[in-house]
């Protein structure tokens, strides 16, 4: 048995390398629409493959799934990683990824103008942001100043802006995540650097823990992650509700962007139409905490311009 | 003669031919393992180069420059917060880990060699087999709080950091420290007992002095790993692009800072590329950790 081990491990090798190969152009989906032969009127087929975002990401599986269970497009496959916005956008650009997954507008990202104009946006739910303190640092509202204050390093003390005395430890995130850019741009108006002795973590559930578990914390979170544990702060007096996003009301949101190189093939089309239909909207986006877009009453574009 | 050799000559073909497979398995193999390390080392060097020679970064400011703010106007990429960092926490996790791996090696090897070696052994393995979120996650839900309470504070920081690592280089160089141990010769020790030396005399004396080298291998071996961990360290630092000025106070390491941010950037940007040097510094890094360890082992041989 053991002199054919070589062999063996030989064509294992040799098929693993080949299988390595073989997978790597997947992605470039051919949404095959045969139009033809009267029976089966229109049989979707293809690959699809969409990196990016870990936020958007579950919210996008979970629609997969559903997607590829439904009898029409059952030969679809739709595939989903993470890996983060960045990495998103640069694989749809590069043509890896059908899909680009994004927190925050390609233009933010990218610098090569021709390269984001080659990107086609499909928005396919909102997330909204909230300010998140520890309980006990007895703050219940904050205003856009003393948020500045805070996160800039002005304000050290919680007693400062009306709470205990207690020190504030900032929980933020690094400086290259689109959860920090939406707050940034729309509660801060302002960017601003990291403090000394301010915590970074990426992970929500991470910032989740430590602001709940640190005295005098503050941090920001997507609403989908607030809970009990947490003091959730309003932000110039509005609560960070749904209806309150919706309206226009409260400003810290930033849509999911779907990006495609392009126009979509017939696949990957079916399959954002599929996200922003009534089906996923209703259900599975409330469900997993994000906003539907089909409820904002308000429009915003890269610029960060709001319509009504 | 020829009665005898020809039954066995099949046999002689078939044993041509198995040995003619293994090595054209091997040789194929080994091409693979070096064109897959060349291309790696290349492909962090270009990524990793590109900073300063595309993008015009100095190579003094990223190597010497305090402050990091790469979404910033004008942008800075000073990496030595991060440099810092890691150094800190990997020299501190050496300093906690070494003690306790040399007695757990000495107690395996010298004092209750054959009881301690098949307790202790399995459970020393055990602890590299649990994956580093795990170990993140127990720093981040048993050790930050403990810090919390015990200094005040955040309770992330280098001193979490370090205690997390030490942990996790545990195995590493304890198995290193033990293999060396056994592997000395007995006449060593029943000269150095005939010679009336009691057992603490004959481990500090003759046995510690003749293994040391080995035993640095097995110190070096933990600090290449600790240099190189990334998710537990990065769940309990803090992540503070800033030099601290405390061992409670929040801070960076390098790989805390890539993983933290590579997801988040595009491919070519000077952020991105600003990582890869970061990377690229670790690759260094990793040589230096690797000629330490040959250079030791030389000094071993003699």
């Amino acid at each position: 048995m053991f002199k054919k081990l070589p062999f063996i491990l030989m064509t294992l090798t040799f098929v693993l390398v080949l299988a390595a190969c073989g997978s790597k152009n997947d992605a470039g989906t051919e949404g095959a629409a045969s139009n033809g032969s009267g029976e089966t009127a229109t049989e979707l087929s293809g690959n699809i493959l969409a990196v990016g975002s870990t936020a958007l990401q579950p919210l996008v599986e979970q629609a997969g799934q559903k997607f590829m269970a439904v009898d029409e497009y059952k030969n679809v496959t739709v595939q989903v990683q993470g890996g983060g916005s960045g990495t998103g956008l640069t694989q749809v650009s590069d043509g890896q990824a059908t899909i680009g997954n994004s927190d925050v507008f390609a233009e933010e990202k990218i610098d090569d103008a021709a390269k984001v104009s080659e990107l086609k946006d499909h928005q396919v739910a909102v997330v909204a942001i909230a300010p998140v303190s520890n309980k006990d640092a007895g703050v219940q509202d904050l205003t856009k100043q003393q948020l500045i204050d805070i996160f800039s390093g002005k304000i050290t003390n919680w007693k400062d802006v009306g709470g205990a005395d207690q020190a504030i430890v900032i929980v933020n995130r690094p400086s290259s995540s689109g959860t920090r850019a939406t707050f940034e741009n729309f509660a801060l108006g302002t960017k601003v650097e990291d403090i000394q002795g301010s915590i970074q973590e990426d992970s929500s559930g991470t910032v989740k823990k430590l602001v709940a578990e640190t005295p005098g914390a503050i941090g920001y979170l997507a609403l989908s992650y607030l809970d009990d544990s947490l003091q959730v702060l309003k932000y110039e007096g509005v609560e960070a509700t749904v209806e309150n996003v919706e309206a226009g009301k409260y400003p810290v949101w930033a849509y999911e962007h779907m990006y495609t190189k392009g126009d979509p093939d017939a696949a990957t089309k079916a399959f954002l139409d599929y996200i922003l239909s009534d089906e996923i909207q209703q259900n599975d986006v409330t469900e997993l905490g994000y906003i539907p877009v089909s409820g904002m009453k308000v429009k915003r574009d890269a610029a960060g311009t709001v319509t009504q | 003669m020829n009665n005898k050799l020809k039954p066995r000559r099949p046999l002689r073909e078939k044993h041509y031919w198995e040995e003619w497979t293994g090595r054209i398995y091997t040789s194929i193999c080994v091409v693979f393992l070096i064109v897959v390390m060349f291309s790696i080392v290349y492909f962090v060097a270009s990524k990793g180069l590109s900073t300063f020679f595309q993008n015009g970064v100095s190579l003094r400011e990223f190597l010497s420059g305090k402050t990091w703010n790469p979404t910033g106007e004008p942008a800075a990429y000073g990496a030595l917060p991060f440099i810092t960092g890691s150094f800190i926490t990997t020299l501190l996790a050496a300093l906690i880990a070494s003690p306790l791996s040399l007695c757990a090696a000495l107690f395996m090897t010298e004092i209750v060699p054959g009881k301690g070696k098949k307790i202790l052994q399995p459970a020393i393995e055990l602890l590299s087999g649990i994956p580093s979120v795990v170990y993140g996650f127990i720093g981040l839900s048993v050790i930050v709080p403990l810090l919390r309470s015990m200094f005040g504070g955040a309770g992330v920081g280098i001193a979490a950091g370090c205690l997390v690592l030490s942990v996790m280089i545990l195995p590493t160089v304890t198995s290193i420290m033990a293999d060396a141990l056994s592997a000395l010769p007995k006449g060593l020790r029943e000269s150095s007992y005939a010679l009336g030396a009691t057992r603490w005399q004959t481990i500090y004396r003759v046995i510690i002095p003749t293994v040391l080298p080995a035993l640095l291998t097995g110190i070096v071996l933990g600090m290449a790993r600790a240099f190189g961990e990334a998710l537990a360290v990065q769940m309990v630092i803090g992540n503070a692009p800033h030099v601290p000025t405390s061992l409670l106070e929040s801070a960076s390491t390098l790989t805390s800072v890539i993983t933290l941010s590579m997801g988040n950037t595009t491919m070519g940007s000077v952020h991105n590329n600003a990582l890869w040097s970061m990377a690229l510094v670790l690759l260094v890094m990793t040589f230096v950790f690797v000629i330490l360890v040959r250079l030791l082992e030389r000094r071993n041989r003699v």
